[in-house]
């Protein structure tokens, strides 16, 4: 056997050598990804990245990497990559006529706009959109609070379909952060910490980990915890890969998944599986509860479901009695009208099962609040630097109407947000802030075309991107080209700090072009907009110092301490570290966790969960499920690409070249569609084309299609922009389908037709 | 090529990510057309018993030099240290015929 990786004891960020520097790092985006942190050595000579490794030393990654990452100096020196500002006249919107500026230029004009919309329309005029899980997440409220004084922030999915709903849900139940697995990732020993232990099972839920990183949780950690011998439950309306290592597969009708879990609590309350002690101490409003989920049985549940109901029974019993597990709830939960009643399910049964904040259940991240906080507060942030003005904040898009949204969500609504770009009422958006955000044709926005046509008269735009892509082409006057996290010094954290299980540095290894990153862009606009209050951060690090890593801190020292890992507190509610004030409990007003929502009752939600059908499926639209008799489920993810990122990435894209439909071969065989075959999508909102997938992985009567593609490689100029709208699946999912508290989209449940294209 | 070594191959848990193939690639600066190391697919079949089989198998080709270079400063090869699931290891056949008696699912390759 070969001799053990050395791994030196102090962490050195920087070695260099005769031949090349190495700089260690932890990826963030770009390229885009979740904030998971992984150990990166960037080998560097000549001021280029010659080579890129995983980092041995690193607790959770170990070394190993996804191809992403391993495609990183492709990445960084693509030849289509954007190196220089540049800027295009308004009327050439849509053509590639871009002509190369200095940063001082494109400031100016920039900055020239904007005081002029804010002077004649106010600061509530300028819009700033932001994409999902990249490092762009934490800056963009800010360039919205901070940099125009603007309340609106805006994620442009509908329902705000992405985590959000999973955290708000969780905060208004129990306060605090993000329930993820517990995979050992707060000890520098790992597996290996006495008092930890493997999750019996883990009920994955409507998510795909080892693809998805989410949202900070290292994916292929499953694995680690399988050999470990935590077994699988999965629930999904697809069989993916990890599904086939899973002891069973609950294979649902998409959309249905909150009737599944109320079943499923029904069989932990009327055969007496709770954790009464749990419930006792720490619980509000069982009864209640327990009486609400009565109705909901197995029996019911079946036909809707299309789970067997013996085989309900079966996994709630296996959850509920084998402490402790672990729920890994998806995207699923999101992405579902009825989803704000799903989270509320599986937090209950997380709850009421005692697999909540302890050892090999789910960890909770504590509530944080103030400056400690870089992805929560942002807008007192905002208040306290003057720059935003509390009347102002009074005008953000949809806060009024979506209270249960707005409480804890500091962005605007963005269902509610598209209308008032159509209507121009109340007011009208007059600049467009595109950062990190593929809004026309990415893989967040709904019936893309649409928010393309509600964007296209817009005043003024601004891209701020690593590549140009449709939304550029299509809508920005100035296009500021972004680093990569390999040329910027920086800071990542597991879920945003909303369950970190470390915070690291981010070192800069190189320089591309003149790029420069999110928080250089941000203090450069910053201190012409407000210099009162920017002028006191010198540079990057200054303000990563000031404002981001740990309190007392040097960037040096912070970097020198490689993977800073908190100590992992179980049972934090027995011990006041949830509240504030210090008491016992859990952050509501009941100080317990609600199983009867006091602040849904406030916001004039059902305060118990229930059920409520879709409202595209077979059973709510059997009419419309005439025409379109198959139902559509979106989005899961590959290796090889984040969202509408990676696609011109050679290597990758070799992997995967063309978007997939996956189809039974029972539907395949009897429309005439062979596997590989071009096929048509269509429904009454839209359709696109992609390749037909044929595969018994998905079940009869079910399609599921691939999201986010365009193509780097068409004409970039509208109205093709890139092939924005050709396979682009969300062109057939609709706006405004949403929850009572502003939550949920049809992304995994809509009805469709397939047709083999002769083209 | 290095006399006495090979890889074994743990393919119950390789998840076809395609990792050890880009890692491979970066380390002896193959091109597009070139692998030391690619990922084989046994597409997604159900058994009567309801359990699905899918297994993905990474199979060193005939450029896979076991990372003779690294080997010879003490590190472990490319695919190896890559592998997100950890299913690919590096060892002398006794070592590895050793770790295979005891997993169902496991491959050892003499390159």
């Amino acid at each position: 056997m070969c001799k053990e990786e050395k791994v030196s004891e102090n962490f050195e960020w920087k070695t260099v050598t005769d031949e090349e520097t190495i700089i260690r790092t932890h990826a963030w985006s770009p390229p885009g990804c979740h904030p998971v942190g992984c150990g990166l050595q960037l080998h560097v000579k000549d001021g280029e990245v010659v080579k890129v490794e995983g980092d041995p030393s690193h607790p959770i990654t170990r070394g190993a990497l996804c191809p992403r990452c391993l495609a990183l100096k492709e990445f960084i020196y693509h030849p289509d990559r954007i190196v220089h500002p540049m800027k295009r006249a308004r009327e050439d919107r849509g053509k590639n006529k871009w002509e190369q500026v200095t940063w001082d230029e494109a400031y100016d004009i920039i900055v020239t706009n904007a005081k002029k919309i804010i002077a004649e329309h106010g600061e509530e005029s300028i819009m700033v959109f932001g994409g999902t899980g990249r490092q762009a997440n934490t800056y963009y409220p800010l360039m919205a609070f901070m940099v125009f004084g603007s309340p609106n922030a805006c994620y442009a999915q509908s329902g705000w379909s992405c985590y959000g709903p999973r955290a708000t849900i969780t905060a208004h139940l129990m306060g605090g952060g993000y329930p993820e697995i517990d995979n050992a990732c707060r000890y520098p020993d790992r597996y290996d910490h006495p008092g930890w232990e493997a999750p019996k099972y883990i009920l994955m839920w409507g998510k795909e980990p080892l693809k998805s990183n989410p949202d900070g949780f290292w994916g292929h950690s499953v694995i680690d915890l399988m050999r470990r011998g935590t077994k699988l439950i999965v629930v999904d309306p697809r069989v993916h890969w990890l599904a086939s290592r899973a002891e069973q597969v609950v294979q649902l009708r998409p959309g249905s998944d909150t009737a599944l879990a109320l079943a499923m609590l029904n069989v932990v309350v009327e055969e007496d599986l709770y954790d009464h002690d749990f419930v006792d101490k720490w619980c509000y409003g069982f009864d209640e509860f327990a009486d609400r989920v009565k109705q909901y049985t197995p029996e019911w549940a079946e036909p809707i479901t299309w789970v067997k109901k013996e085989q309900i029974v079966d996994v709630a019993r296996k959850f509920a009695t084998s402490r402790h597990s672990a729920l890994g709830w998806g995207l699923a939960v999101d992405q579902n009208p009825n989803g704000v009643q799903l989270a509320q399910c599986l937090l209950s049964l997380m709850a009421i099962t005692d697999n909540l904040d302890v050892p090999g259940g789910c960890t909770l991240g504590t509530p944080i609040a103030g400056d400690d906080d870089p992805a929560r507060d942002m807008a007192t942030w905002g208040f306290e630097s003057g720059i935003l003005k509390p009347e102002v904040w009074e005008k953000r898009l949809g806060a009024k109407e979506y209270p249960g949204f707005s409480m804890i969500m500091n962005q605007c609504h963005p269902d509610f947000t598209l209308d008032v770009l159509e209507s121009g009422k109340p007011y009208k958006i007059h600049m467009a802030y595109f950062h990190s955000s593929n809004v026309v044709s990415g893989a967040i926005a709904a019936q893309p075309d649409r928010w393309y046509e509600a964007l296209k008269d817009i005043d003024f735009g601004v891209a701020q991107e690593v590549f140009m892509n449709p939304t550029a082409m299509a809508l920005a006057d100035v296009f500021l080209p972004l680093t990569t996290f390999a040329e910027h010094d920086g800071h990542v954290q597991p879920h945003y700090g909303l369950n970190a299980a470390f915070e690291a540095a981010i070192n800069k290894a190189v320089t591309v072009g003149e790029c420069k990153c999110d928080i250089e862009i941000m203090m450069d606009l910053g201190k012409r907009m407000h210099p009162e209050y920017w002028n006191q951060y010198e540079d990057v690090v200054d303000y990563l110092e000031k404002r981001v890593i740990p309190k007392g801190m040097s960037f040096d020292a912070f970097r020198e301490a490689g993977v800073l890992q908190p100590p992992e507190v179980y049972r934090k509610y027995e011990k006041g570290m949830l509240r504030p004030d210090g008491q016992l409990g859990f952050l509501t007003s009941t100080g317990r966790f609600e199983l009867y929502s006091t602040a849904f009752a406030s916001f004039g939600e059902d305060p118990l969960p229930y059920y409520k059908e879709g409202p595209f499926t077979p059973i709510s639209r059997p009419d419309l499920a005439e025409d379109f008799p198959l139902i559509l489920t979106t989005g899961a993810r590959t290796y090889v690409s984040f969202h509408s990122e990676h696609r011109q990435i050679q290597s990758l894209r070799d992997m995967v070249p063309d978007p997939l439909l996956d189809i039974n071969p029972e539907d395949a065989e009897r429309l005439g569609i062979k596997d590989g075959d071009w096929v048509l999508i269509e429904n009454q909102f839209g359709s696109c084309r992609q390749r037909a997938n044929v595969t018994s992985t998905i079940l009869p009567g079910v399609v599921h299609a691939m999201h986010a593609w365009w193509y780097p490689e068409k004409n970039p100029e509208a109205p093709s922009l890139y092939g924005a709208y050709e396979s682009n699946i969300n062109t057939l999912l609709p706006n405004g389908y949403i929850g009572k508290l502003g939550f949920g989209d049809t992304f995994k449940a809509n009805l469709c037709k397939v047709t083999k294209d002769e083209r | 090529m290095l006399e006495g070594y090979a890889l074994y191959v743990d393919y119950e848990f390789c998840s076809g990510c395609k990792s050890c193939e880009l890692a491979c690639k970066n380390e002896h600066g193959f091109g597009r057309e070139e692998w030391g190391i690619k990922v084989l697919e046994d597409k997604p079949w159900k058994k009567e018993d309801g359990h699905w089989n899918w297994n993905y198998i990474p199979v060193p080709s005939d450029l896979c030099d076991l990372c003779v270079e690294r080997f010879e400063k003490g590190r472990e090869p490319s695919c190896v240290q890559h592998c997100q699931a950890k299913v690919v290891e590096f060892g002398t056949y006794e070592e590895l015929a050793e770790k295979m008696a005891g997993k169902r699912k496991s491959l050892i390759f003499r390159p």
